[in-house]
């Protein structure tokens, strides 16, 4: 089966180049605009993993991740967090929430697969 | 044959329509739809064979007596007469004409060149004669009958 | 989609963020201090440079970068945001998009500005920093600072004896050349329970270490409490694991790059275990356990006996942790302070915006079109229905008829909803505006502040397009020519900074936008000397203050004594009213000396319909728009003069008003008609002047669908555009000014019509 990705990003460009690098390496991708949407979406789509931008409107990555594990249900998700830079502090916030792990931005394809792979089985 | 008469009769199926007592015929691809007359809104400062203009589901289509257009008498329309809606590039026009009177399917050899005549009007529109069955049909080119209508496509 | 479409959205986006970002600032230099204002600002700006960055877009990214860096500094409070830091911001949002146009469709920018821009933002960004430096920085340092002690923690000492080692090997990723010395790493591994909270699996770390190399694991359980007290939360598990990879040391510890912090992690090659540990037995045998990858097919959650769920991992419980871990208390308070300030303001940016930015979903324009089209239709055959019902319906009160008006009823509606699709707030050619001020401000050194109300008014998209031209020109000439320079202002008595207002509201149907200035206002002796010598007017004209005011629409029109560069450019105020007019709209001023200057423009909210007065003229059905309609007269024959050979003037409270045949205008009658037997139409047209349009009889009013006439025909000199009425004929729309200006003895010229939707 296909695994599912939940992808969090206010960016229509990011959302654009996770789907197409997500289909083309076989996921089956869900996308989000923000948090608020983000979580939403996770009631009905039960995703195996999810990635997830910061800097967001409404609610932004960490009270997102935090609103996750939260979740009885989807408190065990792998969450991935988009940064851009490798950022120590805005990591550590990530971490704080509860993200799984982190990819850098500009990502490129393969690295970004890796890290999905990484965390899920 | 020339290449723009070998365009005219792209596909080789033409639509053969009657004004008075002679018979024209265009290609049948540029003509969208046959309709009965419909009484038409005049337009200020028109040429006289541009009749006016009607609904066409909601479009504005101009109707052109095709009988003046081509240089013979006014047509007095009735709801005998037909409009032949046709294609002239990005924009549509109706014919008024006195009747469709067939489908022809042609080859090349169907067609002759135009006489050598002098009224140049003639020469201008007609792209050849057809002889068929005994009747004679000039091809007809819309293109040069509504130049300002192709002028704007280009 | 392609990586080139992807490219075209990334465009997309970025004018809108450039849009968002340019609202933000000016919101800011208002004095909004909402921090989710500042954050849409960074966002705005961190967005385009994610992408950017995505494409490789070099000068983008850089600029974007020091731009966020000096963004940041005011979303964290280290930068009050000045007017003067506004300043640079605004200007270096001006040079960001410059920098995505370059990026887009070639080309080049003043690069030597963007340099500039650059140096005064680090500038910014350094010097508040250094101001700041007690209070903000230090805790973003030691915030990292917990990273490197954990790992430390690690018990490095390990019985070797009693191991009962089990090859463990991938074939699938075993890939490493095995003849070759490749060194064995030991590793030693005990998760924290923050390690599962965060929906880390030790399971999948040791699968990366299996992909490593060749391996073998050893499972620790000697922490496993009793069943009755065991905490299905808990981590109860270590491992032992041994892994020979030619990775070496810093390929194991990447396996754990997302693990590292949440547990005890010691790592060291095999040599140094034999010399260092081998003798060592104080700790009990570790129990081998299988590792049987099967179980990690069938889902995330199978970690062995122990359920690896996460704990109760909320803000507080990762913020325990942190605190443990890293025994560095301040942290964690200041760590739960922005937890805290950051779930607050989610919460408000939620509460305020959840209403606001709504769900959206991007149309086709030609989609939207399309329905709009179809919908006129519907209009049109629901009219012809009403129409022949009513012809064929003696009886009045059917219910054919109350379904029909409960069907006409539903069609407007359905009419208005479509319409509404294509309406769009007027802000983004507003927010154009803000950054013509600012350039034409630079470039005549004078001080300007633009202040813009009702940019959520909205009006039809094709309006909108049409609108920024004359305004932009509009705004160069308030600034241009209506206000004064900051000395002069000073001298009288005024702000230095003059006052630039652009208001948008709707006001009966229509879409009011007036531009006010505090400049000097019309300098009504000049205007009038430069129509003299323009032969506009006569020497000895006696005009009204409003009369001389409108001259500047006049053609050819300019006030400036010199043609300056700005307002120049061979564009004058009859362009702008043209335009307008051409929108199916008018434009008029009204100016107080020293006070300043007023226009105000008003549009129709589509050019898809029209109100319209249907009337007949010789036997034609004719619209006439409603908007050019002062009022309608039936003339007496007291009232009506004869002047000249041809010409009939209208007598009107005093005033003569010429009378207009429009029947006689467009060639559908060769003699004029009886002004008694008709009606008067009095209309506004093109300079202010009134003109009585003759014609035959009013029908009534009505909202019309406008239809191209261009589309399969061309262009009627007097007619603006076609509709299509009840009875399905086509009725031709009025040009009112056309008409009037070929009474004057013009004839019909080609250039003005109304737009249509076809």
């Amino acid at each position: 089966m296909k695994k599912k990705v939940l992808t969090v990003d206010d960016s229509r460009t990011i959302r654009n180049m996770l789907l197409v690098t997500l289909n083309n390496a076989g996921f089956e991708t869900i996308q989000a605009e923000d948090g608020v949407e983000g979580l939403e979406v996770l009631e009905t789509s039960n995703p195996d993993v999810i990635v997830t931008d910061i800097n967001m409107p409404r609610l932004d990555g960490f009270g997102f991740i935090e609103g996750v594990r939260r979740n009885e249900k989807f408190r065990a998700i792998p969450i991935l967090v988009l940064t851009t830079e490798s950022d120590a502090e805005k990591k550590n916030r990530a971490r704080q929430a509860g993200a799984t792990g982190w990819i850098v931005k500009p990502f490129d394809p393969t690295k970004l697969i890796d890290a999905i792979e990484r965390v899920t089985a | 044959m020339t290449y723009a008469v070998k365009n005219l009769i792209d596909g080789h199926e033409l639509i053969a329509f009657r004004i008075g007592d002679q018979e024209f015929c265009v290609n049948i691809m540029s003509v969208r739809e046959i309709r009965g007359w419909t009484p038409a809104t005049p337009m200020p400062h028109a040429p006289p064979h541009v009749l006016g203009v009607i609904n066409l589901r909601g479009a504005v289509l101009p109707i052109i007596d095709m009988s003046q257009r081509l240089g013979m008498k006014r047509t007095e329309p009735t709801v005998r007469h037909v409009i032949i809606v046709a294609q002239v590039g990005p924009a549509a026009v109706g014919l008024l004409v006195d009747a469709v009177s067939d489908i022809l399917t042609i080859t090349d050899e169907n067609i002759q060149p135009t006489p050598d005549i002098a009224n140049e009007t003639e020469k201008a529109y007609a792209r050849g004669i057809l002889a068929i069955e005994g009747r004679m049909i000039c091809l007809i080119d819309l293109g040069v009958l509504f130049p300002h209508i192709e002028s704007e496509a280009a | 989609m392609d990586m080139n479409e992807i490219k075209e959205i990334f465009f997309q986006e970025c004018e809108e963020q450039l849009a968002e970002l340019e609202s933000g600032l000016l919101k800011l230099n208002d004095g909004d201090r909402d921090p989710e204002t500042v954050n849409a600002v960074f966002r705005a700006v961190h967005s385009i440079k994610g992408g950017a960055g995505a494409f490789g877009l070099d000068d983008l990214v850089s600029f974007a970068h020091v731009f966020e860096t000096t963004l940041d500094c005011v979303r964290s409070n280290k930068l009050e945001p000045t007017q003067d830091v506004l300043k640079v911001m605004l200007k270096s949002a001006d040079v960001l998009a410059d920098l995505t146009n370059a990026a887009r469709d070639g080309g080049s920018v003043d690069e030597a500005r963007s340099r500039t821009l650059i140096r005064e933002l680090e500038a910014l960004a350094h010097g508040e920093t250094h101001a700041a430096e007690p209070a903000a920085p230090k805790p973003v340092a030691a915030a990292s600072k917990p990273a490197e002690p954990a790992p430390v923690v690690a018990k490095p000492d390990v019985n070797d004896e009693g191991f009962q080692p089990i090859p463990f090997s991938f074939g699938d990723f075993d890939d490493e050349p095995a003849a070759q010395y490749v060194p064995t790493c030991q590793i030693v591994f005990r998760p924290n329970r923050e390690l599962y909270a965060k929906g880390n699996e030790a399971v999948l770390l040791l699968r990366d270490l299996s992909r490593l190399g060749e391996m073998s694991v050893y499972c620790d359980m000697d922490r496993l409490p009793p069943l009755d007290k065991m905490n299905p939360e808990e981590a109860y598990f270590s491992w032992k694991v041994s892994v020979t990879t030619d990775k070496g040391e810093d390929g194991v510890r990447s396996v754990f790059e997302f693990a590292e912090w949440d547990c005890e992690l010691d790592v060291r090659t095999i040599e140094e275990e034999i010399v260092g540990d081998a003798a060592d037995d104080d700790e009990p045998p570790m129990q081998a356990v299988p590792f049987d990858l099967s179980l990690l097919e069938d889902g995330p959650a199978a970690g062995g006996e122990e359920e690896p769920v996460a704990s109760e991992s909320d803000a507080a419980a990762a913020i325990a942790a942190a605190d443990t871990a890293s025994k560095v208390a301040q942290v964690a308070s200041r760590a739960a302070e922005n937890a805290k300030a950051a779930a607050a303001a989610a919460t408000a940016a939620q509460a305020n915006q959840a209403s606001a930015a709504g769900q959206t979903i991007r149309v086709d324009l030609d989609r939207v079109d399309r329905l709009i089209n179809l919908v006129g239709e519907l209009v049109i055959n629901q009219a012809m229905l009403s129409q022949s019902v009513v012809e064929n319906d003696n009886n009045g009160v059917s219910s054919i008829n109350m379904g029909l008006e409960e069907l006409q009823q539903l069609t407007r509606e359905i009419q208005d909803s479509v319409m509404a699709i294509r309406a769009q707030p007027v802000k983004p050619v507003f927010q154009r505006m803000a950054r013509t001020v600012r350039e034409i401000a630079d470039i005549t050194g004078k001080s300007v502040r633009l202040i813009t109300e009702g940019e959520n008014t909205e009006v039809d998209k094709t309006v909108i397009d049409k609108l920024a031209e004359p305004l932009t020109h509009m705004i160069r000439n308030a600034v241009d020519h209506g206000l004064e320079m900051p000395e002069k202002r000073e001298a009288l008595g005024k702000n230095p900074e003059g006052t630039v207002r652009l208001t948008a509201k709707h006001r009966s149907g229509r879409i009011v936008i007036e531009l006010a200035d505090d400049g000097a206002g019309i300098n009504r002796e000049k205007v009038r000397q430069k129509a003299i010598d323009n032969d506009l007017i006569a020497a000895d004209a006696n005009l009204s203050d409003e009369e001389i005011d409108n001259l500047i629409f006049h053609a050819g029109f300019s006030t400036a004594d010199k043609v300056s560069d700005l307002s120049g450019r061979g564009v004058g105020m009859d362009v702008v009213k043209r335009s307008i007019q051409a929108l199916g709209g008018r434009i008029s001023i009204s100016s107080k000396p020293g006070q300043g200057s007023v226009f105000t423009m008003s549009l129709p909210l589509t050019l898809a319909v029209l109100d319209g007065m249907v009337v007949t003229v010789a036997g034609q059905t004719l619209v006439v728009p409603l908007t050019a309609i002062v009022e309608t007269l039936q003339p007496e024959a007291s009232a009506i003069h004869s002047f000249g050979a041809s010409q009939r003037l209208i007598s009107i409270r005093n005033s003569f008003c010429p009378l207009v045949d429009v029947g006689r205008i467009l060639n559908f009658r060769s003699t004029q008609a009886n002004p008694m037997d008709g009606v008067a139409l009095l209309v506004e047209s093109e300079g202010g002047g009134q003109r009585a349009l003759m014609v035959d009889a009013i029908q009534g009013q009505r909202q019309v669908v406008i239809k191209s006439l261009e589309a399969n025909y061309t262009h009627v000199p007097g007619i603006a555009a076609a509709t299509i009425l009840g009875d399905g004929r086509v009725a031709l729309i009025l040009d009112v000014d056309a008409v009037v200006a070929a009474s004057r003895g013009q004839p019909l010229r080609q250039d003005i019509s109304l737009a249509a939707t076809g």
